[in-house]
């Protein structure tokens, strides 16, 4: 799927996170912002690029501002912020999980 | 024995309450895609209840999703997510009449067989909110083997009923009806939130009216009420007590070949040691009221 418009998915509360994406030529770019960036850093930016991966996703801007959520709530978030910025949803839930 | 005392609303696009309810340990949780949820998060709640349904956390407490009503362009949406996702049981609203529960039933199948899941896990349970829910409560209730249980939702009834919340009369003919039809279904039957988080005398007042009506148990808002509701639904110490005498004597009644014995020169019959044992396994599952 390609990442056509700008999109917004989350808030700020604890324990949640703000997704914001959008397109980018060339390559994906996760920039990462958390409050336990130290501890969970790594594991974080690794949930986001395999959620992406997994819905195809090669090329987009996402910039994420986490409240320290958990990983299902991360996977839901960028999920559902990619539905919102493509033109056409085509993922099956079974892509999802 | 499975205890349904206590049902707790989470609205679905709530992260943290997401992650974190199952420390209060209610008899169900229920995560609502419908009211709970403004128009534009519907899709965000729908992804974030996918991914807790399938959270180990929640594998020891009993999931309960409230969808759209399918007749919305969320309803069906909602449905594919958490039947795949594995809920235990599907809330449907608005539930007017057992062809609301067939068509539910019907697509709840066909999603089961495309995604592998065994045909007949899913379990339903139908809120009426309105009049003819109400009037159309015995066909509701055994409209699907699948059915667990009806809940009565008061504040869409009050509504359909050109009257308001208050002591509870307005909602005497509609929890009698619901409860009546429960029985007779021998499915569950759940009393409608109380909305005044801060009165809990009467919180407790209309716990107390609906266990003695017959209700299992209730919806709640806050995990607050927990607590209060599974204490109150509890046997005290004393009923306890009379229901072990009670099964002692019938059961030095069987060895001695007696039909009908009596207890401190009360008569026990079947009724009685029948209930007795409720008690008895009530509190071996919820423990003695505090």
């Amino acid at each position: 799927m390609k990442i056509v418009r700008e999109a917004l998915a989350g808030t700020l509360e604890s324990s949640d996170l703000m997704v914001r994406i959008a397109p980018r030529e060339e390559g994906l770019e996760v920039v990462l912002q958390s409050e336990v960036i130290h501890q969970f850093g790594t594991q974080i930016e690794a949930v986001v690029r395999e959620t992406l991966a997994k819905l195809a996703i090669v090329d987009g801007l996402v910039v994420i501002e986490d409240k320290g959520a958990l990983d299902c709530v991360i996977r839901a978030r960028v999920q559902t912020a990619v539905q919102r910025a493509v033109d056409e949803w085509t993922a099956e839930w079974s892509a999802l999980s | 024995m499975k205890l349904r005392r206590s049902m707790l609303f989470l609205p679905g696009s709530n992260a943290a309450m997401l992650s974190t309810a199952f420390v209060y340990r209610p008899d169900s949780i229920m995560f609502d895609l419908e009211d709970a949820v403004s128009l534009r998060e519907k899709d965000s709640a729908r992804m974030l209840v996918f991914h807790a349904l399938q959270m180990p956390i929640y594998r020891d407490i009993e999931t309960v999703v409230r969808i759209n009503p399918l007749s919305t362009p969320f309803g069906m949406k909602d449905l594919e997510a958490v039947v795949r996702a594995g809920a235990d049981v599907i809330r449907l609203p608005k539930t007017d009449t057992a062809a609301d529960v067939h068509a539910l039933e019907a697509e709840v199948e066909r999603i089961e067989r495309e995604c592998g899941r065994e045909v007949g896990s899913t379990k339903l349970m139908a809120a009426i909110e309105s009049a003819s829910g109400v009037v159309n409560a015995l066909a509701i209730a055994t409209s699907s083997k699948r059915l667990i249980g009806i809940a009565l939702a008061g504040f869409d009834y009050v509504m359909d009923m050109q009257t308001e919340r208050g002591d509870g009369t307005e909602l005497f003919y509609a929890r009698c009806a619901v409860l009546h039809a429960a029985r007779y279904a021998k499915i569950d039957a759940f009393d409608v939130v109380f909305g005044d988080l801060n009165d809990e005398a009467g919180f407790l007042k209309e716990v107390d009216l609906i266990k003695r009506l017959g209700f299992n148990g209730k919806s709640l808002i806050n995990p607050r009420q927990i607590e209060l509701l599974h204490n109150a639904f509890a046997p005290t110490e004393e009923e306890v007590d009379y229901a072990r005498r009670v099964v002692a004597a019938a059961a030095a009644g069987e060895r001695q070949g007696l039909g009908v014995v009596s207890l401190n020169g009360k008569m026990i019959d079947a009724p009685v040691i029948d209930h007795a044992r409720v008690v008895l396994r009530r509190a071996e599952a919820s423990g003695v009221r505090k």
